[in-house]
């Protein structure tokens, strides 16, 4: 056992009102590339976090070449030589490269306090060179590309001689010529001996890469196999096994014929391309993917909370310009955030403001005041036919549960007609029994002729609620299922697939055009 | 071509571009006033700006620092009157040397600074708030010290000679205008941009203005440094108060409340972002310079004071509007 670089043994951790890992494993070898697979919010960031000292472990033990050790902080895992690199990547902008890579731990002057500035950029210049890296150590990090800037801080690590690199979802926003870069400087750190863990939702890509995989579900561990000897369908398998939702799909009747909203070739920057497809009346829509995946994007792209650079949108066969999100609002379409109280909900205010928030206009009087006794009616109208559990009107909606919110939100957008509704993760945050509420609410809702989009990153909660299922991979759409054919594995298929994979390999199992 | 390209992009990146914008808004108010009144560059009205430029410009070098940062410090204009006051105490009131005097000054601005840090760090009070409190302390302190009147430096009278004499004069006469005082600015100023560019606290003042999170995960001890670059602002806040003090030969406890705004002031035009990570000494003694030139030109002009200041207000906008539309449309 001891020729291993790192061994992790029951492994748990908590979060207030999560358990997101319980006895969890993972082993990994010297020279080795080892690709950790999982959901979303299947436990493998965190897993790593613990290895590189960014959260400390409730339970379990770590073995570092055999020998166990804490990692109270990040520094003393890279002083271990445990490197990790954050999804969300951390540097800092305004400063040169050099100045980053050795940020904390900068050569010094003979009078200890001042830089040596040359020192530092000389450093940096035998790291880039043993990386086989042109890059100027006096760039500032704002002028790179993100793949430049990752390779800093795979620089960084390299600077405090890592023998563990954890990279944490590093081709996310890469081309493929910047991947084959990353992947040239990865291998060799193998041949070096470095063990690389390589945290990535694409599985062609650590068909290519990688040497093990281990596979983790709802924070447990499931698996570790050998790369060569695992299909991408045994993996993915792996990946979505557990049993689907007790409840049997609760799909209403099935949607009219006509078309609500029509979006062609939608394209904003790199976030999306060319995204089109149409929501039929009485329809829910499930937009399934990974986080990134840019379905959040398309959302407030239709409500034009982001300006987009080409593209049409249609409303009830008629081409509309929607600039801002009040254009959206006009054209009858509504877009509840995953955020509910950062965007949703005026939270300080009570629960008959709330609702009549985006229709005030309807309820002015005469003079210009509003119309109490209007808004009173329209509340309680809500409050009835929504079920939200409050104790009156005048409850401030900071005080309600999230599923009460949700439905404050939902009777906010019904108060001002909208006919599309779009919403992202609507059971977010919120406790079992609501979310069946919420799903019974959505049905109901699409039965009395409304359309919905759905975004869910909850593989059961999609295949439960919706008609048809769009899946994006990196900004695009990458398949379109009926409900009838969809199955997790088919959906993960689709939202693993990178678009060039999409053109070059295996025909769609069964898409709709 | 491709690397003026990006030579380019990173001049109006850095925040040189709105320091270039300020030095040439500079050179035009020179012109402007110089044009309209042939009083304006005479050496007396020069000297006479520089002057005017001396403590706002000492308080910006500090102000710079901090928001540099990525925080704000709202009280360096009662720290400044606070430090005038203890070094009035000090050299009055207890008859202490003038040197001991200077020192308390110099002291009492760091202290303040210190716990401006260390409310910002280990209280975790945003700095606004935190800096606002230290405001209403200091200026109550100054009232309570000095007993609500003016000390007068009379007994000491080589702390206001010393610093409205010239040096400069005595060695070239034509330099007489330029008082002591002025070169405590602009050696402060070297001080300050050496700190900046060439040690750690200055390496670190913009790493964590840039990114906060990152410089901690790199294992900087965040709070440790945030409260010395608190400190540092206080310290130049206390210097200003002894510069006051000598150029108005008193202490006067109920100035101060509105001189952050200045001083915030110059730093932004001179190129120092809010949002932290980006600004520089020179930029900031640039943007008090124009702010000082703005105000005299203005008055000799003979627009009314009131005005003077609406005009001021206007003129920031427009540097940090100008900024931005240029970045904007450079992307």
């Amino acid at each position: 056992m001891s020729d291993l670089l790192v061994q992790m043994e029951g492994i748990e951790k908590a979060f207030p009102g999560v358990h997101a890992l319980s006895q969890c494993r993972f082993e990994l070898r010297p020279g080795e590339i080892h690709a950790l697979v999982g959901e979303n919010g299947a436990g493998k960031s965190t897993l790593m976090k613990i290895l590189a000292g960014v959260y400390a472990r409730d339970a379990g033990r770590i073995l570092y070449k055999g020998r166990e050790v804490e990692i109270p902080n990040p520094r003393a895992a890279q002083t271990l030589g445990i490197s990790m690199i954050h999804q969300e990547l951390n540097l800092m902008p305004h400063l040169t490269v050099a100045q980053n890579i050795f940020i904390g731990r900068e050569p010094r002057q003979r009078v200890s306090f001042m830089l040596d500035d040359n020192a530092i950029n000389e450093q940096a210049q035998q790291v880039f060179a043993m990386m086989h890296l042109n890059l100027d150590p006096r760039t500032r990090v704002a002028d790179l590309t993100v793949a430049k800037q990752q390779m800093v801080e795979i620089a960084k690590a390299l600077s405090f001689n890592a023998e563990v690199l954890i990279m944490d979802e590093p081709t996310a926003a890469l081309t493929d010529a910047e991947i084959d870069e990353l992947f040239r400087i990865i291998r060799e750190l193998r041949a070096k001996g470095v063990g690389v863990v390589h945290i990535s939702h694409r599985l062609e890509e650590l068909k290519q890469i990688s040497d093990r995989v281990t596979v983790m579900r709802d924070g447990r561990y499931i698996d570790t196999v050998q790369t060569a000897e695992a299909s991408i369908d045994r993996i993915i398998s792996m990946m979505v096994g557990r049993t689907i939702y007790e409840a049997a799909p609760e799909v209403p009747e099935h949607p009219s014929e006509e078309v609500v909203l029509e979006v062609k070739h939608l394209n904003r920057g790199n976030v999306l391309k060319d995204i089109s497809f149409q929501l039929k009346k009485g329809e829910i829509l499930g937009f399934s993917g990974l986080v990134g995946a840019g379905r959040t994007e398309v959302a407030r792209a239709i409500f034009g909370a982001d300006p987009i650079d080409s593209g049409e949108i249609y409303v009830r066969g008629n081409k509309v310009h929607i600039g801002s999100p009040s254009d959206a609002v006009r054209h009858g379409i509504g877009y509840l955030s995953e955020d509910r109280k950062r965007y949703g909900l005026a939270l300080g205010m009570d629960v008959e403001e709330n609702i009549v928030l985006a229709a005030f206009k309807k309820f002015l009087g005469a003079a210009g005041l509003v119309n109490r006794s209007k808004t009173r009616a329209t509340a309680e109208q809500y409050v009835k036919t929504l079920a939200i559990k409050t104790p009156s009107l005048q409850q401030k909606v900071r005080n309600l549960s999230g599923g009460n919110q949700q439905k404050v939100i939902i009777g906010k957008w019904l108060t001002a007609d909208t006919q599309i509704l779009i919403f992202d993760e609507p059971t977010r945050g919120i406790d079992v029994g609501a979310k069946s509420e919420i799903y019974h609410l959505l049905n109901n809702l699409a039965q009395q002729g409304k359309s919905i989009i759905m975004i869910s990153s909850e593989l059961p909660e999609i295949l439960r609620m919706s008609h048809r299922i769009v899946v994006m991979c990196e900004g695009r759409i990458t398949g379109e299922l009926k409900i009838a054919e969809a199955t997790q594995e088919k959906i993960m298929q689709y939202a693993t697939q990178r678009g060039e994979a999409l053109l070059a390999e295996q025909p769609a199992p069964t898409s709709t055009p | 071509m491709e690397a003026n390209i990006a030579a380019r992009r990173s001049i109006i990146r850095s925040g040189t571009l709105q320091r270039f914008l300020a030095f040439g808004g500079l050179i035009i108010l020179l012109i402007v006033f110089g044009l309209a009144s042939p009083f304006f560059l005479t050496g007396d009205n020069i000297g006479g700006i520089l002057l005017a430029a001396s403590v706002n410009g000492v308080l910006a070098l500090g102000v710079t620092f901090v928001i540099i940062n990525g925080g704000i410090d709202l009280s360096v204009g009662t720290v400044m009157t606070f430090s005038a006051v203890m070094t009035a105490q000090v050299m009055i009131v207890w008859q202490q040397p003038v040197l001991v005097g200077i020192l308390a000054g110099l002291i009492t601005g760091a202290i303040c600074g210190a716990i401006n840090g260390l409310m910002v760090t280990k209280m975790k009070v945003p700095p606004f708030v935190a800096t606002l409190g230290m405001l209403y302390a200091t200026k109550g302190l100054s009232l309570v010290v000095a007993q609500q009147k003016p000390i007068y430096f009379n007994d000491a009278p080589i702390f206001n000679q010393v610093a409205m004499s010239s040096v400069l004069g005595s060695i070239i006469p034509a330099l007489d205008p330029i008082k002591n005082v002025v070169l405590v600015l602009f050696g402060a100023a070297l001080i300050a941009a050496f700190i900046l560019s060439k040690t750690v606290l200055g390496r670190y003042t913009f790493a964590m203005g840039s990114n906060v999170e990152a410089t901690r995960l790199s294992g900087v001890n965040v709070d440790r440094w945030q409260t010395a670059v608190y400190m540092v602002c206080g310290l130049f806040a206390g210097l200003a108060g002894v510069v006051i003090g000598a150029r108005l030969n008193s202490a006067q406890p109920a100035l101060g409340a509105g001189y952050e705004l200045d001083a915030i002031a110059a730093a932004v035009i001179g190129g120092t972002s809010l949002s932290g990570g980006e600004g520089s000494i020179l930029g900031t003694i640039i943007g008090a310079l124009f702010i000082a030139t703005l105000a005299n030109g203005l008055r000799i002009l003979g627009v009314q004071q009131e005005w003077q200041i609406v005009v001021t207000g206007t003129v920031l906008v427009l540097a940090v509007f100008l900024d931005r539309f240029l970045k904007q449309r450079s992307r």
